[in-house]
């Protein structure tokens, strides 16, 4: 542990200076395969990439390129082959499986394509899973969940069940999920694409508003191309490596 | 995080009611079938339980279950009177007689029915080993000591007496056996003179049992030599049983029994020599198969179900502990609600039941196997469940 704590204080030092925030994620030689002989698929070959804090950071390209066994790595849900990852710091690529739960729990936020709401559970209580993750108590928890949502515009349906609501609305809720706890990371995978183009923006927009803070990293996977210039910076990735990296913020100014 | 593992529970009801249908049934025929198979085995040793009072069963030392009768000498009587710790100790007499019943002669010109009844002769002065009191439903026990008395159990009399107006007895209730008070049959050409009815633990023969004194007996079971069957005896306060049974043995060469002991061997011959543990072995393990398939297939699937919702979890940094912990959480509620409701139902079914033939007996340890049964297989589908949610990528979460 002291090692570990040694090396975020250095590594932040270095991290810092970049344009705008400083180096929330970086990533190092990241290489992933899935299955073995005939069937196996490299679904990363190395890949080196940075994430800027106060950013909104987009992974695009074609389905089947890798941008979801990335994102997974990367939010610490997947092993990979080989490389690092690094996110503010710590590097959770050498964290045991248990601590690499911990650190989900405390520092990251995820955004489902298919909402991943749990069905038994209110909307408040759906948003205030994290927290109960974290050790709250459930009405402290639902408390504080539910002024979120209200800030979210869902303070009608804070006891309506997932199946009483609508994709933007079910997304609204993930969204007040992903950020109860304030997490450092967000981390969405398509969260547009079960959406209609109406409905998609809106969600976008509200990503934008809500989610992207000074301290905070935003990554967003999509291949839905009319959403792309929510993005600061746009990642173009194809057959398990980045082809290009745009800076949006900077072309836009 | 339990409040989230009850509402995933029971969040879709059809599922939850079809787990815990499934953990009914299973603890209902493990406690159904259990009660009929102990009260079966209770049954065969009726007569041991039947006869309070004396602690110690002596017999012949070959004798290896309650109808297994060898008569002994009358001397051996004296032996076991002379036994230090002993008492007191009286004869009994067990053994068949036949009963010759001259129909009601108002009826006319019926045949006479003839009907095989277990006998049994109770010590004359003492009437060791007489139904209780509370057990007397007409007449009284002191009448037993009239010339030629009996006492019959209630529940045989209808074959004894097939032209009764039977139909009566529900309205009547026990008013009804008032009837057959001073009636007479012959068993070996010796009147018998109904002096009582009262009840009998219910055995596994269909007999009727009639009671009478042990000097009596002798006349109505003339084809017999000897008659003493067993003699029943007390041991002196302070004393166990256990061990004046030993010295019994020692001293007379006689086979002696604690009332306990002697239950068991009884018990222990019938599960040895008949079908019924086999039979009922198997239908009760069928019932926990098939409660663990059901209830287990259930509990799985709704399990695998919810994968995704275990994934989301495991992503969100819920560790697996936890995860386990909402598992076994539901698994003992289920497990709680099947198995009282099963236990409850299995015992309304003992109460309807408790008038009729069917033998039912729910022993308190059969609460707690049925308790293990329902655990066990609660444990066994969520152990399944369980290492599908460890061996869970949340990866999939993505996909
Ligand atoms: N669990 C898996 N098992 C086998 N192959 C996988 C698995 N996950 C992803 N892949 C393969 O890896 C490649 C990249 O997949 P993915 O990261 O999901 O792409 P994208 O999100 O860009 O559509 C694809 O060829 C996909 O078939
Ligand atoms: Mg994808």
């Amino acid at each position: 542990m002291v090692g570990e704590i040694a090396v975020e204080s250095g590594e932040r030092a270095a991290m810092g200076g970049a344009a705008g925030g400083r180096v929330a994620i970086r990533v190092r030689g990241l290489c992933k395969h899935f299955g073995r002989g005939e069937q196996r698929v490299s679904a990363l070959r190395g890949i080196d990439w940075e994430v800027q804090t106060g950013e909104l950071s987009m992974i695009v390209g074609p389905s089947g390129c890798g941008k979801t066994t990335l994102l997974s790595v990367i939010a610490g849900i997947l092993n990979c082959d080989a490389g690092q990852v690094n996110i503010f710091g710590q590097e959770t690529t050498r964290l045991s499986d248990s601590a690499r739960t911990r650190f989900r729990a405390a520092h990251i936020g995820f955004i489902f394509q298919q909402y991943n709401l749990l069905p038994a559970l209110t909307a408040a209580e759906n948003a205030a899973v994290p927290l109960v993750i974290a050790g709250w108590g459930r009405d402290r928890a639902v408390r504080r969940a539910s002024a979120l949502l209200d800030s979210l515009g869902m303070g009608a349906k804070l006891g309506s069940l997932p199946n009483q609501l609508s994709g933007g609305q079910m997304q609204r809720v993930a969204i007040a999920r992903a950020l109860v706890h304030e997490p450092r990371l967000l981390v969405c995978d398509e969260p547009t694409a079960a959406l209609d183009h109406e409905t998609g923006l809106n969600v976008m927009n509200l990503l934008r508003e809500q989610a992207v803070r000074p301290d905070r990293a935003v990554v967003v996977v999509t291949h839905d191309n009319r959403v792309f210039h929510f993005g600061d910076r746009l990642t173009r990735m194809d057959d398990g490596a980045i082809v290009e990296i745009v800076d949006q913020r900077r072309g836009a100014a | 995080m339990a409040w989230i593992a009850v509402k995933m529970l029971v969040g879709d009801r059809a599922k939850f009611l079809g787990i815990v249908l499934g953990l009914t049934f299973a603890a209902l025929l493990i406690t159904q079938q259990g009660s009929i198979f102990c009260g079966l085995m209770l049954r065969t040793c009726a007569q041991i339980t039947d006869i309070t009072g004396a602690d110690l069963w002596v017999m012949d030392p070959s004798v290896r279950f309650i109808d297994d009768v060898k008569p002994m000498l009358e001397s051996a009587l004296y032996r076991v009177r002379g036994v230090e710790g002993v008492r007191w100790a009286v004869p009994l007499y067990k053994g068949q007689a036949r009963a010759k019943i001259n129909p009601n002669v108002a009826h006319g010109n019926e045949p006479t029915i003839i009907e095989q009844v277990v006998l049994l002769g109770l010590d004359d002065a003492t009437l060791v080993g007489a139904p209780h009191p509370n057990k007397i439903y007409a007449g009284s026990l002191r009448d037993l000591r009239l010339p030629d008395a009996v006492m019959v159990d209630h529940s045989r009399l209808e074959k004894l007496y097939p032209k009764e107006n039977w139909a009566d007895l529900p309205r009547l209730g026990n008013a009804f056996y008032q009837r057959f008070l001073r009636r007479q049959f012959e068993m070996n050409d010796h009147r018998a003179l109904i002096v009582g009815v009262c009840e009998a633990t219910r055995t596994f023969q269909t007999n009727a049992v009639v009671y009478t004194t042990y000097s009596r007996a002798k006349n109505y079971a003339a084809q017999e030599r000897k008659i003493l069957s067993y003699i029943l005896a007390k041991t002196e306060p302070g004393l166990a049983p256990q061990a004046v049974a030993r010295r019994i043995e020692t001293t007379t060469g006689l086979g002696a029994r604690t009332s306990n002991q002697f239950l068991w061997m009884t018990i222990d011959y019938y599960l040895k020599y008949t079908g019924i543990p086999i039979n009922f072995g198997i239908t009760a393990l069928l019932g926990f198969l098939v409660g663990t398939a059901i209830a287990g297939q259930t509990f799985y699937n709704f399990t695998i179900e919810n994968l995704k919702q275990f994934a989301a979890l495991k992503a969100m940094g819920a560790t697996n502990g936890r995860i386990v912990g909402m598992i076994l959480l539901q698994a003992v509620i289920v497990g709680f609600l099947g198995y009282g409701i099963g236990v409850g139902l299995a015992a309304l079914f003992g109460l309807r039941t408790a008038n009729t033939e069917l033998a039912f007996f729910t022993p308190w340890q059969l609460l707690p196997v049925t308790a293990a049964a329902i655990v066990l297989i609660c444990i066994l589908s969520s152990m399944l469940s369980v290492q599908r949610v460890l061996r869970l990528e949340p990866a999939i979460v993505f996909r």
